[in-house]
């Protein structure tokens, strides 16, 4: 985090990230109460709050709650009692919450509630690109859309505001090149003296009753009036422009550019000044602001909408243009539905970019000019879309060298082809969702939301009545077993079902950043909690269980094996802290390769620790035909020292050194 | 657009720190009254997968935080088969490139269905797609300063050394300060990091004044 998020220095222009940014926006709003499960793209809002809370512990509550929807039900509770406040989460989140956000909308809130959503194009550190405004819709809320940092640290401001006039929260929709993005940013003066009193009178209550929908309803006739006159909704171009681009995000900027760029192209093309051109940004994603929008369609015969994921504002503007085709005469929509935005891989897949709207705004205004989308060009890990030339090795993504989660996976092949029985493995969502490729060798054969794995095997493990007998396996993450596999265990246990969970238990939320939960201990601002140890969980479950160390492999295998061939719901906690944490945490001898002891590509392990183990920090020495550790990568975990067969791998000890030492 | 537009992509391997090279570069050019752009990948994308950093850097205007293909003004490359992959997408024969020369294995070479492009193949086939390509030992370097991990600060040391952004070292050095410095426990990786960069920075004028 940038430290600067906090000055408390109004006026001073510093770089923020989008999520810094709506961290910081909320502090100038005085938000009291903030609450998230982490995931990307929004992981790092709640991290900047609770530094924040740090600061100020008078005026601010974080917290990283076991799941979204009951960091959502804790937000609401703070908007019932009259304070501002804050959630934050993923696309999937939303998906979680969204039960009690569509009660909520109907019972209607207090104290101004922000909902920040992170949506994630192009699924960059996700299993899907899921798009949230049609949850928003769905909830009835007002959605805002901002394109940049500064735009998204004023729009959480405006969105407390207009939560409290609304009674009812508002949905901020961020994408990853807003939250993830880092540009200029004014900060604001931060609001000083006491926080008000929380307080719930007697009259105050939020009950979700049908009579509600109607008072909804009406709510959102209001938002369409602030949408219309929001400076939010930005736009560059004549009065009257003959084509308008409606740009949602951040491609507004891409678009400001690419308008720049066919501007001086304009005269080669023969395509005149081009200075009919108007760009929108909509900032308001929902209401729509009907009478802004009708008042540059009375003069543009070309629309083209730019937006992330799903044709959302597209297809509402299709329907708002043929509502209004007697006034408005032949207009024409460009968008995903015409093919114009469409990237590489298909129309509405993947995240926008300057090169797919200058094509998209030039294949409307100049048809026949450019010649088709080559690539998509985005900054991405896949290495499909990184448009790479065909001679270079593509990069996989691959469990962090030393990570616990290889040497798991490792021990659960092992003890799968020790029974035999073909054995599957269902797979979740953390790091270790990374199995379902080679790095955890390809081990999964499911992998949904969060939890679903372990609600799947209490399935799977009622089906010998149909003749089902391969041993099931459901893999969870220690942060997962708290947000969604507690209740798949109750299931499973009182239906006497048969299956094995075992718990990655790498003692943190290792993909998003590190962030505590229950089984750690410990709170948003590193504040002192006593954690719920797993175990006390699943002894109440009444469920066995063994904890097992994964970087012991005989021993974990062993374990495996032992419990698949047990009836009923078998846990197993496999413990070892996150490589990128133990490092940090403790200085552990150099693991080097004794050249002299290596048996070279003839032996018989034929190069096992780096061609099959796949460890990154085991690397080869082709011009001496050994193995050898990368030092810049290796995080001393030594687990390949018990793999090699030749018994090459070693540790440095000290007294290695000084011995080396004395020979040099 | 603005001529004065400044495109820079930092091109590595997830774990190497483009993120924390990229926030430096930044700041920087923030305090010294620029406007900034910038795009990161986090999250999964980081386990081990490629990486860029895309960063726009203009005195005035605003830019939307992804450089368009063909149009970096400069790759920070921090492992040569990906500024290889970058460059091909982002590079223009105006490029100006700064390369760690220091590879890092994919798991396809690992496994051995791939192989790593031959490293001398692959470094003529980089310097022959650029105006200006400068070779940083940022390994041997970041050793020196005390830990292979430095790599990427003795990479944004260098890129102050080149002159090819208008910043001064010292106010690279302050935000180097502001993210290591915050208090005394802090101190030895701030010292660690200023030396990292020093030693690029030093690396890149020598490596000028030879060329």
């Amino acid at each position: 985090m940038n430290a600067e998020v906090l000055l408390d220095d109004a006026g001073r222009e510093v770089l923020l990230t989008g999520n810094e940014a709506v961290a910081r926006g909320a502090l100038e709003a005085g938000v009291n109460y903030a609450a998230s499960y982490p995931g990307s793209p929004t992981a790092e809002i709640l991290e900047a709050l609770a530094q924040a809370q740090k600061l100020y512990p008078d005026r601010l509550y974080t917290e990283w709650s076991v799941n979204e929807k009951v960091a959502m039900e804790g937000a609401a509770a703070a908007s019932f009692a009259g304070l501002r406040s804050l959630t934050i989460m993923k696309c999937d989140g939303l998906n979680v919450a969204f039960d009690f956000l569509t009660s909520l909308g109907l019972s209607g809130t207090r104290g101004g509630m922000v909902i920040a959503v992170g949506d994630d194009p192009s699924a960059h550190s996700s299993a899907k690109e899921e798009d949230s405004r049609y949850l928003g819709r769905l909830a009835h809320l007002a959605i805002w859309e901002p394109a940049d940092s500064q735009q998204a640290k004023e729009m959480v401001k405006a969105a407390f505001d207009l939560s409290e006039q609304m009674g009812q929260p508002v949905m901020l929709r961020l994408t990853t090149r807003v939250c993830h993005a880092a540009t200029n940013a004014t900060l604001g003066p931060l609001p000083k003296g006491p926080a008000p009193q929380a307080i719930i009178a007697p009259t105050d209550k939020f009950i979700t009753w049908i009579e509600g929908h109607k008072a909804q309803e009406e709510r959102l006739l209001g938002a369409v009036q602030v949408a219309n006159r929001s400076n939010f909704n930005r736009y560059l171009g004549p009065d009257q422009p003959e084509i308008l681009v409606v740009a949602c995000g951040p491609s507004f900027h891409y678009a400001h550019e690419a308008v720049e760029e066919l501007r001086a192209k304009a005269e080669d093309w023969g395509l005149g000044s081009l200075n009919g051109i108007g760009i929108l940004q909509l900032a308001t994603a929902w209401p729509l602001p009907e009478e802004l929008l009708l008042g540059y369609l009375k003069s543009a015969r070309q629309v083209i909408v730019l937006e992330e994921i799903e044709p959302f504002v597209e297809d509402y503007l299709l329907g708002l243009v043929a509502r209004n085709s007697s006034t408005l005469g032949q207009t024409v929509v460009y968008g995903k539905h015409s093919g114009h935005v469409a990237s590489s891989n298909g129309i509405g897949l993947g995240e926008l970019n300057p090169e797919l709207v200058y094509r998209a705004i030039a294949k409307a205004i100049a048809p026949g000019a450019l010649a088709p989308v080559a690539s998509t060009a985005t900054p991405s890990s896949k290495p499909s879309e990184a448009g790479e030339q065909p001679s270079f090795p593509g990069r996989d993504l691959a469990f962090c060298a030393g990570c616990p989660h290889r040497a798991s996976f490792w021990a659960l092949r092992s003890a799968l082809e020790l029974d035999g029985r073909r054995g599957i493995i269902l797979g979740d969502i953390g790091c270790y969702s990374l199995a379902k490729g080679r790095t955890g060798f390809n081990a999964f054969q499911t992998m949904h939301a969060m939890g679903s794995g372990a609600g799947i095997a209490s399935g799977l493990g009622q089906l010998w009545r149909f003749g089902f007998s391969q041993p099931v396996v459901a893999v969870v993450g220690d942060s997962t077993f708290y947000h969604a596999v507690v209740p798949a265990l109750i299931n499973g246990r009182y239906t006497q079902s048969n299956f094995l969970c075992i718990i990655l238990d790498n003692q943190t939320t290792a993909m998003t950043g590190h962030q505590p939960h229950p089984g750690t201990g410990g709170g948003a601002a590193g504040d002192p909690l006593p954690p719920v140890p797993m175990e006390q969980i699943i002894s109440g479950l009444g469920l066995p269980f063994t904890i097992l160390d994964p970087f012991d492999i005989p021993k974990a295998t062993a374990g495996i094996y032992a419990a698949l061939q047990q009836p009923g719901v078998q846990i197993l906690i496999l413990r070892q802290t996150c490589a990128l944490i133990a490092t940090k945490r403790e200085i552990r001898p150099e693991v080097y390769v004794d050249p002299d002891l290596c048996r070279g590509y003839n032996c018989s392990c034929f190069n096992f620790c780096s061609r099959v183990f796949a460890c990154p920090g085991n690397i080869w020495d082709d011009q001496r035909g050994v193995a050898s550790i990368d030092q810049s990568v290796c995080n001393r975990c030594g687990v390949c020292i018990s793999l090699c067969p030749a018994g090459a791998i070693k540790t440095r000890t000290e007294e290695d050194v000084s011995h080396e030492q004395l020979a040099s | 657009m603005s001529s004065s537009l400044v495109n820079l992509v930092i091109a590595g391997v997830g774990g190497q720190g483009n993120v924390l090279a990229s926030q430096i570069i930044g700041r920087t050019a923030v305090a010294c009254g620029w406007k900034v752009a910038s795009a990161d990948t986090f999250g999964v994308s980081q386990r081990g997968g490629s990486v860029m950093s895309h960063l726009r850097l203009a005195p005035q205007g605003s830019y939307g935080p992804l450089v368009p293909p063909k149009r970096a003004h400069i790759i920070l490359g921090l492992e040569p088969l990906e500024t290889a992959r970058v460059l091909s997408t982002y590079g223009n024969p105006h490029t100006k490139l700064l390369l760690n020369p220091r590879p890092n294995f994919p798991l396809a070479v690992l496994i051995r269905e791939r192989s790593y492009p031959d490293l001398h193949q692959l470094l003529s086939h980089i310097r022959n797609q650029s105006s200006e390509v400068r070779e940083i030992q940022a390994a041997q370097l970041a050793e020196t300063a005390g830990t292979l991990l430095a790599q990427n600060v003795v990479m944004t040391g260098a890129l102050a050394g080149t002159g090819w952004l208008p910043f001064p070292a010292e106010a690279y050095k302050r935000v180097l300060n502001s993210i290591f410095g915050s208090d005394q426990s802090k101190s030895k990786k701030l010292d660690l990091n200023l030396y990292a960069f020093e030693l690029g920075y030093q690396a890149a004028t020598h490596a000028a004044q030879a060329s």
